[in-house]
C-alpha cells in the first residue's frame, strides 16, 4: 500500500511534467546560468580557481534543488490538489516519499547534464571515478531533497515562501553541500582520492538516513492542521 | 519635503560620524601565504585590554537589551489583559 | 518554578558579580596573556547556546507528536535564548580571535559550527513571525532538524576545516583555570535557564491573552 501510493505519485508527477518539461527545462536552464556566473566570476587567464569545478557543481545543483523544489509544491497549491492529496485515504509517509522521488529524480536528469558541461568548461576529470561520483551526487541529492521536500510542502501556504525556503534550508544542508564539494574535489585531485570520497559518502548516507526518517516522523504532525 | 531632507541629512551625517571609527579599525591581515606565527613581534602586538573589555561589555549589554525586551512585551500582554478585562467588566458580563 | 526564581536570581547574580574577582585571580595563559581572559565567557556561552538548543529540540518534539502547548511555549523561548548566547559566543570569538590568530574570523570549525548553528535559530525565529499559517510546526519540526544535525555539523565542518592550514593553538586548561572556568559554566547555564524562565511565562501570558480575546467573540 505504501509504495504503491509512493509510486502513484511519482507517476502522477512524471507525467505531468513529460507532457510539458517546463520545469525540467527551466530548472536545469536556470542551473546552466549559475554555473555560467559562477564561471565568470571565478575562471581568471581561462583558469579556474583551485577545486572550483566541484563547489560550482554543487552550488548549481543546490540552487536549482530550490528552485525545482518551490515550484513543484507551487504547482500543486496553484490546482488545489495538495489539499486532495491529503484527503486521500493514503499514508501521509507515502504522498512525502512519492515527492521526494520526483525531486530527486528531477534533479538526477539534470545532473546527468551538468556533469559534462562542467566537466567540459573547467576542464575537470569529472568522470575519472564515475561510479564514486555517482554514489556521491545520489547521496547528496537525497539528502537535500528530503530536508527540502519537507519544508517546500510546509511552506506552501506561506506568502513568503520563495524566501523562506532557501533561509530554512540552506543552514541544515550545509553538511550535504561540503561532503558533497570535498568528495567531487577529493575525486578532481590528479590521483583521485578514493578513501576520502568514500568516506564523505559514508557520511552522506548516514544524513540520508537520519534525515528521512526524521522528515518520515514528522509529515503527518506537520500537515495536519 | 522637509521631512525628506531631514532623513537625507540624517544618512549624510551618520556616515560622516562613523567615518572616523571604521577608518581607525585594524588594516586586513597581509595577502599571500597564511604561515602562523606563535608570537607576533612586538611592534604588531595588539592592546589586549580594548578587547577584553569589549567582549564583557558585550555580553553583559546582550542579556540586558534582551531581558529589557522581555519586560516590554510583557508589559504589552498585561496591558492588553487589563483593557481587555476592564472593558468585559464596563459592559456588563 | 515561581517560588524558585528570585532565590535563583540573587544567586546567579552573585555568581556574575564573583566572576571577575575570581577571573582576574586566575593564572594568565602563556601564550596569549590577557585576552585568553575572554575564554571564560566565550566557552560557556557556548554551554548555555547547546543547552537551549537541546532543550528547544526536544520540546519542539513534545509539541509536534503530543501537542502539548507549553512544549510550544518553551521552544520558542529556547530558541530565542539559544540565538542570545549565540550571538555572544560569535562576538566574543572574534574579538579573541583577532589578538591571538590575527584575523576576525579564523573560520575554525566551532566557530562556524556556532554560526550555522545560529542561522538555523534565526530562521526558526523568522518562521515564527512570518511564517503563515502553520509555522508553529513547521519552526518546531526546524527546531529538531536543527538539534539532529548538531553531529553531523560538528563531523563535516571539522573534517573540512583541517583541510585548510591550521590557524590556531586551542589552549589545553593549565591548573589553577578550571575554578573560574566551571564557575562561569554554572553562572552561564544558570542564567540560560533563568531567561528560559522568563521567556516561556511570556509567552504563557501571551496564551492566556489569546483565550482571554477567544472567550469574548
Amino acid at each position: 500500500m505504501f509504495t504503491k501510493v509512493a509510486l502513484l505519485v511519482l507517476r502522477k508527477d512524471v507525467a505531468i511534467e513529460v507532457k510539458s518539461f517546463e520545469m525540467f527545462s527551466t530548472t536545469l536552464f536556470f542551473a546552466v546560468s549559475c554555473v555560467l556566473v559562477f564561471a565568470f566570476a571565478l575562471v581568471r587567464d581561462g583558469v579556474v580557481v583551485a577545486d572550483a569545478a566541484a563547489g560550482i557543481l554543487w552550488i548549481a545543483i543546490a540552487f536549482a534543488g530550490t528552485l525545482a523544489l518551490g515550484r513543484t509544491f507551487e504547482r500543486e497549491r496553484y490546482a488545489e490538489t495538495l489539499r486532495a492529496l491529503l484527503l486521500a485515504p493514503a499514508p501521509r509517509a507515502a504522498i512525502y516519499v512519492g515527492k521526494l522521488l520526483g525531486i530527486v529524480l528531477l534533479l538526477a536528469v539534470g545532473e546527468a547534464i551538468l556533469v559534462p558541461l562542467v566537466a567540459l568548461l573547467f576542464s575537470a576529470a569529472l568522470f575519472a571515478r564515475p561510479l564514486l561520483l555517482g554514489g556521491l551526487l545520489l547521496a547528496g541529492t537525497v539528502g537535500f531533497g528530503a530536508v527540502g521536500t519537507l519544508f517546500a510542502a510546509m511552506l506552501v501556504r506561506s506568502r513568503t515562501r520563495d524566501v523562506m525556503l532557501p533561509i530554512l534550508l540552506y543552514p541544515i544542508t550545509v553538511p550535504v553541500i561540503i561532503a558533497g564539494v570535498r568528495g567531487t574535489a577529493a575525486l578532481l585531485e590528479a590521483a583521485p582520492d578514493e578513501p576520502t570520497a568514500l568516506m564523505w559518502i559514508g557520511l552522506l548516507t548516514a544524513f540520508d538516513v537520519v534525515f528521512v526518517t526524521l522528515a518520515l516522523w514528522t509529515f503527518e504532525p506537520l500537515m495536519t492542521e | 519635503m522637509t521631512a525628506m531632507l531631514t532623513r537625507i541629512l540624517t544618512v549624510v551625517a551618520t556616515v560622516l560620524l562613523a567615518a572616523p571609527a571604521w577608518a581607525l579599525q585594524q588594516p586586513p591581515p597581509p595577502k599571500g601565504e597564511f604561515v602562523p606565527i606563535e608570537q607576533l613581534p612586538p611592534g604588531d602586538q595588539l592592546p589586549s585590554a580594548p578587547l577584553l573589555v569589549a567582549a564583557y561589555a558585550f555580553v553583559w549589554l546582550a542579556v540586558m537589551v534582551y531581558l529589557w525586551t522581555i519586560w516590554r512585551r510583557l508589559n504589552k500582554v498585561e496591558a492588553e489583559m487589563h483593557a481587555l478585562e476592564h472593558r468585559r467588566a464596563g459592559s456588563g458580563r | 518554578m515561581k517560588r524558585v526564581f528570585l532565590p535563583v536570581l540573587a544567586v546567579a547574580a552573585a555568581m556574575f558579580a564573583f566572576a571577575p574577582i575570581y577571573i582576574a585571580n586566575a593564572p594568565f595563559e602563556a601564550s596569549m596573556g590577557l585576552v585568553s581572559k575572554i575564554f571564560y565567557f566565550h566557552v560557556p556561552s557556548w554551554f548555555a547556546m547547546f543547552a537551549a538548543i537541546f532543550i528547544s529540540g526536544i520540546s519542539s518534539a513534545i509539541y509536534l507528536f503530543k501537542g502539548r502547548a507549553w512544549a510550544d511555549r518553551l521552544g520558542v523561548a529556547g530558541a530565542e535564548v539559544a540565538v542570545l548566547f549565540g550571538s555572544m559566543g560569535l562576538v566574543t570569538g572574534p574579538l579573541w580571535g583577532r589578538k591571538s590568530w590575527g584575523v576576525w574570523w579564523p573560520w575554525d570549525a566551532r566557530v562556524t559550527i556556532a554560526l550555522l548553528l545560529e542561522l538555523t535559530f534565526i530562521a526558526y525565529l523568522l518562521v515564527r513571525k512570518f511564517g503563515g499559517p502553520g509555522s508553529e510546526k513547521l519552526a518546531a519540526a526546524l527546531s529538531i532538524f536543527g538539534m539532529f544535525n548538531v553531529p553531523f555539523l560538528y563531523m563535516s565542518v571539522n573534517i573540512w576545516r583541517t583541510i585548510h592550514p591550521p590557524t590556531t593553538v586551542i589552549p589545553t586548561l593549565p591548573s589553577g583555570m578550571p575554578g573560574p572556568f566551571w564557575l562561569s559554566v554554572a553562572a552561564f547555564l544558570t542564567l540560560c535557564a533563568l531567561l528560559l524562565t522568563l521567556r516561556s511565562g511570556l509567552e504563557h501570558q501571551r496564551a492566556a491573552l489569546d483565550a482571554l480575546y477567544l472567550e469574548d467573540e
